[in-house]
């Protein structure tokens, strides 16, 4: 008899890149139908264009560089970045701002850094972050979830594609600021945070419909937690730096400072904390490195909401801190079963 | 004492891996059929392979020496049963590397026949220690759990005169093993004599026996056969511990189980004798009782011939040099599902391209595989960073980080991860989602990395040897030249000196001091050869050739002493 010769161990691997990006696919459907819910029909074009433009340019770029194509496609790398980058984007942006944006997240922020397992930021980041410093005014264009205005699947094709807004309507006047924006807007009036928070764009303890959003993101995290895709020390660190730097400002002034609670559930934190932070290729790989890198992520979260230009900082602190991992992944090593202490 | 409250530590990470042990439990260990032709290796341990000191058309008997120990790291070979030796010639052996390997063919002849034994040990306790231990390395015992490592030279305290703990490994963490855990059920008794025996040649403080969770019967069956000896010998039996551990891979492992029962750990870079702990197998026990109490020499052992692909898997005892094609006639043969030929576990072994190699000393395991027990590797993907390697390690290495290294080839960084810590159980490559064979990848760059060494000790020796060399030419230039100085400072002693010793060479000098003399007198330069008389032309001339004539012989004498010696 002869026998092939393979390397140990030979036992089946329990585990697959495909399956960890499938199951956080799976993890952002709550959250997804939240905003669908609360944003309309949006966000389905939103995923759609961000997808078909990730699998596209992914395919591209592959065959470009000579490296197979069927597989990595299917991995679910290329497909994550663009549902991720889909729903932080404003529900009403035009076509061509999700497609730039997604382009830009897989070809330049991807694959220009050498494709899955080797671009030091988060693509799905770096795509918003190009979004919002080139076309601040379209980034702003989110539907106002409390006031219950919808528009139809045509109507919002017609927006999103052809940029016609319904003749009975203005865009303008249906979009509003976000919860986030507008404390930063009223704030900078000397409006007080009792004050700004009666507003009807406040709801029990986030923005109104954000904080639900925020919630489902929160219960898809946990699910992530209780399967194993992701560990607790990236989200727990991130959520925890943000809550004890906002509380503290808070005790410290509570008319200038808006509550704890109201910064976990505006605008990315959630998102931020499970589905972004998490991202295992530009996170810091070591236990104490993770705690240090979320931490970071939700302290910078606070100061670049609180004293910087932007109203939410969720995608800014991220790639700030992913610019520090090899540093955290250096200086937080563990320390090897019987090495002696230097 | 079997107290069950004695404290256990965890390390790091680790796995809950399916046992598959069940399938080759059914049935009591049974002695395996002497084949036609047994297959001795020279080198079945670690260090200096054995030395022949039979030769073709010998007849040998069971037990005799057949090779001896060579260099301190070494033991003998002895004949598993008797027969006529056929050849020593080089065979394919049991290797990763696939190599074939100087050894002995005895063709057995079926009688099974014992040589004249020495007597054996009537009271181990008041043999010297350095007596036991070279008993036991006369009776070719190594570790039997896989690594092979000379027994004797871990039967001895060393500097330390006494150790502080002695453990015996039953914890057999490897999925589908159970070599140990069937001797622990059949043979708990010659286990504890073995373990009394070598805790004599250690002088150890506690012993500790460490048996994974998932063996109820082998700890029950320990523990009976220790009550009973306990009866009998109670003073030896005192600090002495049966534990059940966690089944968590790899337990079993040297420096795991170690943090598991003592919550100590050795020393990166060390063993576990630097923090006064020794380690050993319970076949190894169970061969140290027969080596001193039967003066039996090592000649066979259990072997777990198992997996989807074998008919009836079972527990063998078989004699060295065996070959697994016999063994796995004995079980039955193959079944259709017949896939990989693994030696050891699925977690640590290597596959083999053939049946056709012996048994030796280091095989505990046959794994005849499946397609669903040992699939084909899957395609590589990128590293994505998850941790999840990290989190599994049992050393608490970073995996994926040295992963990077090794890929780029960065042999140097790769060591600052503590590549050398690895300890090649696994855990990584199993959890890794990416399917990149981290092991193989590591055990690559150690061996580039040894290679290096091995080049940088011998440009390190040619260096020196250069070195030598060239202080040695300045040294004899230095000499010579040394040689030269006082020959010619004697020269010019003799030149300046007195004129009896060389009347011709003061003829000269004076004859030339004369011309010097009146060439002054006369006011022009010697050179200046204007004007002379036939006489001063010829005197001149003549002094120009007596000067030539020293001159060359100068150059002669100097010429001699420059020619190198060497």
């Amino acid at each position: 008899m002869h026998f092939n010769n393979t390397s140990s161990p030979f036992l089946e691997p329990q585990n697959d890149v495909t399956i960890i990006m499938r199951r956080v696919i799976y993890a952002l459907i709550p959250g997804v139908i939240c905003c669908f819910i609360l944003f309309g029909w949006g966000v389905f074009f939103n995923i759609i264009i961000a997808s078909v433009t990730a699998l596209s340019c992914e395919a591209l770029i592959l065959a470009l560089r000579g490296r197979a194509i069927a597989r990595p496609l299917n991995d679910g790398s290329a497909l994550l970045t663009a549902i991720l980058l889909a729903i932080a984007l404003p529900s009403l942006a035009p076509w061509w701002l999700t497609v730039t944006a997604t382009a830009f997240a897989i070809i330049i922020a991807k694959h220009l850094y050498g494709g899955l397992g080797y671009n030091p930021f988060n693509p799905a980041m770096i795509g918003y972050v190009v979004a919002l410093i080139s076309f601040p005014q379209q980034m702003t264009q989110w539907l106002a979830p409390h006031t219950g205005l919808h528009f139809s699947f045509s109507e919002t094709a017609a927006i999103q594609f052809l940029g016609k807004t319904p003749a009975t309507l203005q865009l303008d006047s249906m979009t509003m600021a976000t919860p986030l924006d507008a404390l930063k807007t009223q704030l900078s009036l000397s409006q007080t945070i009792s004050e700004i928070s009666t507003t009807p764009i406040f709801g029990i303890f986030g923005g109104a419909g954000w904080e639900w959003i925020g919630l489902s993101f929160l219960i898809g995290g946990c699910w992530l937690l209780f399967m194993g895709v992701i560990r607790w020390h990236i989200p727990i660190a991130m959520l925890l730096g943000l809550f004890l730097t906002a509380m503290f400002f808070h005790t410290i002034d509570s008319d200038t400072y808006s509550p704890p609670l109201f910064h976990l559930f505006s605008g990315g934190a959630m998102l931020g904390a499970f589905f972004i932070a998490t991202d295992p290729v530009t996170a810091s790989t070591t236990n104490r490195g993770r705690l240090i890198y979320g931490a970071g992520i939700g302290i910078l979260t606070y100061i670049i909401r609180t004293w910087g230009g932007y109203p939410d900082g969720v995608a800014f602190a991220v790639l700030l801190m992913n610019m520090g991992v090899p540093t955290i992944d250096y200086y937080t090593q563990p320390r090897v079963l019987g090495a002696r202490d230097e | 004492m079997t107290a069950k409250s004695k404290r256990l530590w965890h390390f790091n990470g680790g796995l809950h891996l399916p046992g598959n042990k069940k399938m080759s439990t059914g049935q009591p260990i049974a002695r395996a059929r002497l084949p036609k032709h047994l297959i001795l290796p020279l080198q079945q341990h670690i260090g200096e392979p054995a030395e022949p000191i039979v030769k073709a058309g010998d007849k040998v008997l069971k037990g005799q020496l057949i090779a001896h120990a060579t260099g301190y790291v070494s033991v003998p070979v002895h004949a598993p049963s008797s027969g006529t030796v056929v050849e020593i010639s080089e065979q394919a052996v049991p290797h990763p590397s696939g190599m074939s390997a100087p050894c002995i063919v005895i063709e057995t002849d079926g009688h099974d026949e014992w040589m004249t034994l020495p007597k054996p040990v009537p009271d181990y306790k008041k043999m010297n220690p350095s007596a036991l231990r070279n008993r036991i390395r006369e009776t070719g015992i190594v570790g039997l759990g896989g690594a092979g490592f000379p027994s004797f030279i871990k039967m001895n305290p060393g500097a330390r005169m006494s150790i502080d703990t002695l453990i015996l490994n039953g914890a057999e963490c490897e999925p589908y093993i159970t070599c140990d855990d069937m001797l622990m059920r059949e043979h708990a008794k010659e286990i504890l004599s073995g373990l009394l025996i070598i805790r004599h040649a250690l002088q150890a403080r506690q012993c500790l026996i460490g048996i994974e969770d998932n063996k109820p019967e082998a700890y029950a069956a320990m523990v009976e056969a220790f009550e009973n000896i306990r009866k009998q010998q109670a003073a030896d039996t005192d600090n002495i511990h049966i534990l059940k551990i966690p089944t968590i891979y790899p337990a079993g492992s040297e420096k795991q189980i170690v943090t598991v029962l003592t919550g100590k750990e050795v020393p990166s870079n060390g063993l576990p004798i630097d923090i006064g702990i020794v380690c050993h197998n319970m076949g190894t026990a169970v061969a140290t009782y027969h080596a001193v109490m039967r003066s039996q020499p090592l000649v066979s052992r259990i072997v777990t011939i198992t997996g989807q692909g074998v008919k009836n898997p079972c527990n063998l005892d078989v004699p060295f040099g065996t070959p697994i094609k016999d063994l796995i006639e004995q079980c039955g043969g193959y079944t259709e599902e017949i896939k990989r030929m693994i030696i050891g576990g699925p977690m640590m072994g290597y596959t083999m391209p053939t049946d056709e190699l012996p048994i030796t000393k280091t095989i505990n395991c046959v794994l005849c595989a499946s397609e669903q027990e040992a699939p084909d590797p899957r395609p590589q993907m990128p590293c994505i960073r998850c941790g999840e390697c990290t989190k599994v390690c049992p050393v608490q290495l970073l995996p994926q980080q040295m992963y990077w290294y090794s890929h780029a080839k960065d042999f140097d960084k790769i060591q600052d991860y503590h590549l050398f810590d690895c300890i090649e159980c696994g855990c990584c490559a199993y959890v890794c989602p990416s399917h990149i064979p981290l092991v193989h990848y590591f055990r690559y760059a150690k061996t580039e990395i040894w290679a290096q060494e091995r080049d940088k000790q011998k440009s390190d020796i040619a260096r020196k040897r250069h070195e030598f060399r060239q202080e040695r030419i300045d040294r004899e230039k230095a000499e010579r030249e040394e040689r030269m100085r006082k020959k010619k400072e004697a020269l010019k002693k003799s030149q300046g000196g007195s004129n009896e010793l060389d009347p011709k060479k003061a003829a000269i000098q004076a004859a030339m001091e004369r011309v010097r003399k009146k060439n002054e007198e006369i006011g022009i330069n010697p050179k200046n050869t204007d004007g002379l008389t036939e006489e001063q032309q010829r005197k001149i001339s003549e002094v120009d050739e007596r000067r030539k004539r020293l001159q060359q012989h100068e150059k002669d004498n100097e010429h001699s002493i420059n020619t190198p010696i060497d």
